[in-house]
């Protein structure tokens, strides 16, 4: 657990080599050898200006304003391959992608609009879409199940449910949040969540150098978390996960799960609760945040072969090999900013190879990934063929009653 | 002499703006219900001839110089005001336009007088006008008194219906001559828009096309019912991700903002992506083939239909519309 | 070049808006304050102009809730100088708001002989009068508004600026300077400021602050509002039935009705 949010200040005349040397986390690109392992293994290595075997390179040469004026890190959807494959076990996505991305969004002239905007929203209204706060808990009254706000209920609690943005909000992540409830209810779990006084973790506004707004949220959510008493955070949202278990302050003295490994250890209790037979046949698309970077591989299939009548099919690229959606460190808002540049869209790339497998389904555990799959199907004709749906939905789709 | 009750005729480029018949045709009803005559007041230069039109009024001022030729707000607004001062109306309507904006407010400032803003409606309440203002974006209306007299109203667009404020036949015209100055302000030239040079979210109307449209060579039925409601053609993602159309005319997430005073939704379903950018459109018509369609539980109107069928008939029925008289603006 | 950009905040419409208790007003509990939009476009438009020609510019807004975060923003994006003034009172309307701004702007030291007095061209609560042709009658200068380019040449004391019309066509203006421009669009979009700079100017900056002139005269708006209502909406649309013709005619009223045919 580093420390949060490591940068190495804003004015540009306090960033030289040997100041980002003197990081621990820094001085570890001396030890790169420039194998290219990390270039070779990126999904837009081939569009990148300076992939990152380059940005330490030139890091390493002293050439600092040239990286941090070049746009190319844009490019960088933070999806762990490179910091998974390095021999040398830099970490590249956690610790010196965003801290070189820090230097960079401070002299970018202009951001992409849908960028701006996601920035803008989730600092004003702790959610990149532009909902109101007050809404954020208003899928809470369809969930068909009872639901603990802890501003209405301040008892102690074993589980915070941290729910998380496009779950909270966006039509198809409000199925999934309800799908969790209900599994967790059935499963007498002892949760409640913070409702409206929830807001983004902010994990991808630091991968993608917004490092102050990821503080602004930080010392919110440490805020309110301190309002309560629980045990433990379990969260739908993979980056969230990522952000409180990596990022947030030594004193955070939660244990954080994802829903996903968290529900893994309740298979016994599933099993005879999964009554109802899909006959799917599924490929699990293996997230970056609880895959590569976290090791989380088998609890999602594990759930998944629990399910009656599911065949799991595993696409050529899985686990540590898995293909990007494109969602993170800000790639959920730079699909234009992309398209414009001629980019293949990472979502169309991956669907086109889960197609492949013959799959009806492809499952998900993070929550961009099922609007962006739906998007990538529609846009390639192939939504008639395959639907795209979170693990937890499955499994509650095969509880029946 | 009893006062009256006017309205400021509004011209540009030569014709008569269809908010001029808007507001004549609400000011007859003010003028009626407060029992006193109904002016226009009809600024210009050369222009005398747009009487013709004005006949829902009992009386014309009409008031030539050359310095209003265009209208300049500082201009315009010290002409109206020598003339409220010598007449003393009861109340002013003044159309609230790109082309009239400021007029209302200085003419306001210079004599002070209240002005009363974003106006859809008048109507009078024991002999006293009441006005019902839109705020907020058209999240909230207020209705609103003035504590003097004339008041002057900002009218918007939509109030009534142009056609019933038509009356082609002169009134009785009055020519009155004003004292100008030269404004240290002066419009050079007008700069047509380009073909390409579209900045959508500036548009009051925007024909919005999805995968509905089903084809590239199915956007010329757009861009006809674009041109006969004098709007601009815009897409959602998929539209433009196909190349049929310019970045610039993206609606949503990815895309443009967009608030138009229609904005008919083609052949889109109505993801949040998409709506996020369109949702407070002053008036949404979606046609879809599919009835559960999200983008109908925004739209204020809808029909269920296949894109590529509709739009000629609407092409039809507008252009026979248009036939009866109302011009564009 | 001196610039003078008059800021105001409006309710965000984000958050739900409710009609206050007494029916004539908002419900300010809930109601959340932003920066009107065109504000922040008459903003980066004086920027923009102090980037490309040297300058000053400086930033003056009347004080509501969430004000300070805007006026550090405008400091954090290259703003001189933030000026909030106080004491006004809540739900001051658009013609006073106007005339403190004038006072203030007269009497304040350095903030006059300005080159250009900005702000946006319209807020969506300027019931009784839009702020930039108020500002210029108060302070007997030249205004234009919906503006959407502006480009001064000091020493030739005027500016040549872009003023949007109908159907996007647009008129080009000569304007002699000193002047007030309502702006509807910069040249380019407000810019984006990363939160960390923010953070930073709150600590190093100051947001000068002093109290609106006692008022000589009360009731500058003139207007009551008698009450406030949310306007009727229907959670699904209103559909048309029929032959293609039927509803074509159908949809043909309605938009006539509506001024848009």
């Amino acid at each position: 657990m580093g420390d949060a949010a490591v940068s190495i200040g804003t004015a540009p005349s306090e960033i030289t080599l040997e100041n980002i040397v003197r990081h621990p986390e820094g001085r570890q690109i001396l030890t790169c050898i420039q194998c290219g392992l990390c270039a070779g293994t990126c999904p837009y290595g081939e569009v990148m200006a300076y992939p990152p075997r380059r940005i330490i390179g030139m890091l390493r040469a002293g050439m600092l304003e040239k990286v941090f004026t070049s746009d190319s890190l844009l490019a960088c959807v933070a999806c762990y391959s490179c910091m998974a494959k390095c021999p040398r076990n830099i970490q590249l996505t956690e610790v010196l992608l965003p801290l070189v991305k820090e230097q960079v969004f401070l002299r970018l002239s202009q951001l992409p609009t849908e960028l701006h905007k996601a920035l803008e929203n989730t600092l004003r209204y702790g959610n990149p879409m532009a909902e109101s706060p007050r809404k954020r808990a208003a899928w809470v009254k369809t969930a068909g199940v009872p639901i603990r706000i802890l501003a209405e209920d301040p008892r102690p609690v074993d589980v915070l449910w941290f729910v998380e943005c496009q779950n909270s909000y966006h039509p198809r992540g409000q199925d999934i949040s309800r799908a969790t409830a209900r599994i967790f209810c059935a499963l007498g779990v002892d949760f409640a969540i913070l409702g409206n006084e929830e807001k983004c973790a902010g994990e991808c506004a630091r991968l993608l150098g917004e490092t102050g707004l990821f503080d602004t949220l930080m010392d919110y959510n440490m805020a309110v978390f301190s309002k309560y008493q629980f045990k433990r955070i379990v969260t739908s949202g993979a980056h969230a996960y990522d952000a409180f278990k990596y990022q947030y302050p030594d004193g955070f003295r939660y244990g954080v799960e994802h829903t996903t490994p968290f529900l893994s250890k309740y298979v016994d209790s599933l099993k005879p609760r999964l009554t109802r037979k899909l006959g799917y046949s599924v490929t699990y698309h293996d997230s970056c945040c609880l895959g590569r970077h976290n090791g989380f591989y088998e609890e999602p299939r594990l759930l998944l072969r629990t399910i009656p009548g599911v065949k799991l099919l595993e696409m050529p690229h899985n686990r540590i090999n898995a293909l990007c959606c494109g969602g993170g460190g800000g790639g959920m808002w730079l699909d234009t900013y992309y398209k414009a540049k001629g980019y293949e869209r990472l979502s169309e790339r991956r669907v086109k190879e889960a197609v492949k497998t013959g799959a009806d389904v492809i499952a998900t555990s993070c929550p961009y990934e099922i609007s962006r799959f739906e998007d990538a199907l529609k846009v390639l004709g192939f939504d008639k063929k395959m639907a795209v749906k979170d693990v937890t939905e499955l499994l509650s789709e095969a509880m029946e009653g | 002499m009893a006062a009256e009750f006017w309205v400021v005729v509004e011209h540009w480029r030569n014709r008569v703006a269809e908010i001029t018949y808007e507001a004549l045709a609400l000011g007859r009803e003010v003028a009626d219900q407060l029992g006193v005559p109904l002016r226009a007041v009809l600024l210009g230069h050369n222009v005398k001839q747009m009487a013709q039109s004005l006949g829902k009024a009992d009386n014309l001022l009409y008031v030539d110089h050359p310095l209003l030729s265009e209208v300049v707000a500082e201009t315009n607004a010290d002409a109206l005001a020598q003339l409220v001062k010598e007449r003393k109306p009861c109340g002013v309507i003044v159309p609230l336009t790109n082309v009239s904006l400021g007029v209302g407010t200085l003419l306001a400032a210079r004599l002070r007088l209240p002005v009363v803003n974003f106006c859809k409606d008048l109507k009078v309440v024991d002999g006293k006008v009441h006005a019902k203002s839109v705020l907020y974006g058209g999240k909230m209306e207020s209705i609103v008194t003035a504590d003097a007299e004339p008041a002057i109203f900002g009218l918007w667009p939509g109030a009534r219906k142009a056609e019933s404020g038509r009356v082609d036949q002169s009134p009785p015209v009055e020519e009155l001559a004003v004292t100008l100055r030269e404004p240290p302000i002066r419009l050079e030239r007008y700069i047509e828009p380009e073909a390409g040079d579209v900045d959508i979210s500036q548009r009051e109307v925007l024909v919005a096309v999805g995968r509905g449209i089903q084809g590239r060579e199915n956007l010329e039925l757009a861009e006809t019912l674009a041109k006969d409601l004098s709007g601009a053609v815009c897409g959602s993602r998929p539209v433009i991700d196909q190349g049929w159309m310019p970045l610039s005319r993206q609606v949503g997430k990815s895309g443009m903002t967009v608030k138009p005073k229609l904005y008919l939704a083609l052949g889109i379903s109505g993801a949040p992506e998409h709506t996020e950018g369109m949702k407070d459109s002053a008036l949404i018509v979606a046609v879809n083939t599919d009835p559960g369609a999200p983008i109908f539980n925004i739209a204020h109107y809808g029909i269920v239909a296949d894109v590529l069928e509709v739009l000629p008939a609407l092409h039809e029925a507008i252009e026979s519309k248009k036939g009866v008289g109302s011009h564009a603006a | 070049m001196n610039i003078l950009v008059a800021l105001r905040m409006v309710p965000d419409i984000v958050e739900e808006l409710e009609v206050a208790p007494d029916g004539r007003g908002l419900d300010l509990e809930f109601a959340r304050m932003v920066l009107s939009e065109s504000d922040d476009h008459a903003l980066e438009q004086a920027l923009i102009l102090k980037e490309r020609h040297g300058g000053k510019v400086t930033v003056l807004a009347l004080d509501a809730p969430e004000l300070d975060d805007v006026l550090f923003t405008a400091l954090a994006k290259g703003a001189d100088r933030a000026i909030k003034i106080t004491g006004a009172g809540e739900g001051v309307m658009t013609r006073e708001a106007a005339h403190i701004l004038a006072r203030v702007i007269s009497n304040e030291p350095g903030l006059l002989p300005a080159d250009l007095i900005l702000s946006g061209t319209q807020a969506f609560d300027d019931l009784d009068g839009l702020i930039a042709p108020l500002l210029a009658d108060e302070l007997g200068l030249p205004f234009l508004g919906i503006v959407t380019n502006l480009d001064p040449d000091l020493s030739a004391g005027k500016a040549r600026t872009v003023k949007e019309y109908p159907g996007g066509v647009r008129g080009e203006f000569e304007v002699a300077l000193p002047a007030v421009f309502g702006i509807q669009a910069a040249e380019k979009p407000p810019r984006y400021v990363p939160v960390a700079k923010v953070r930073a100017v709150m600590k190093s900056q100051k947001i000068e602050s002093g109290p609106a002139p006692a008022m000589e005269e009360v009731g500058l708006s003139m207007i009551q509002v008698l009450e406030m209502t949310k306007p009727e909406v229907s959670g699904h649309a209103v559909m048309l039935e029929g032959s293609f013709q039927q509803v074509s005619r159908e949809l043909c009223g309605i938009l006539v009705e509506r001024g848009l045919l």
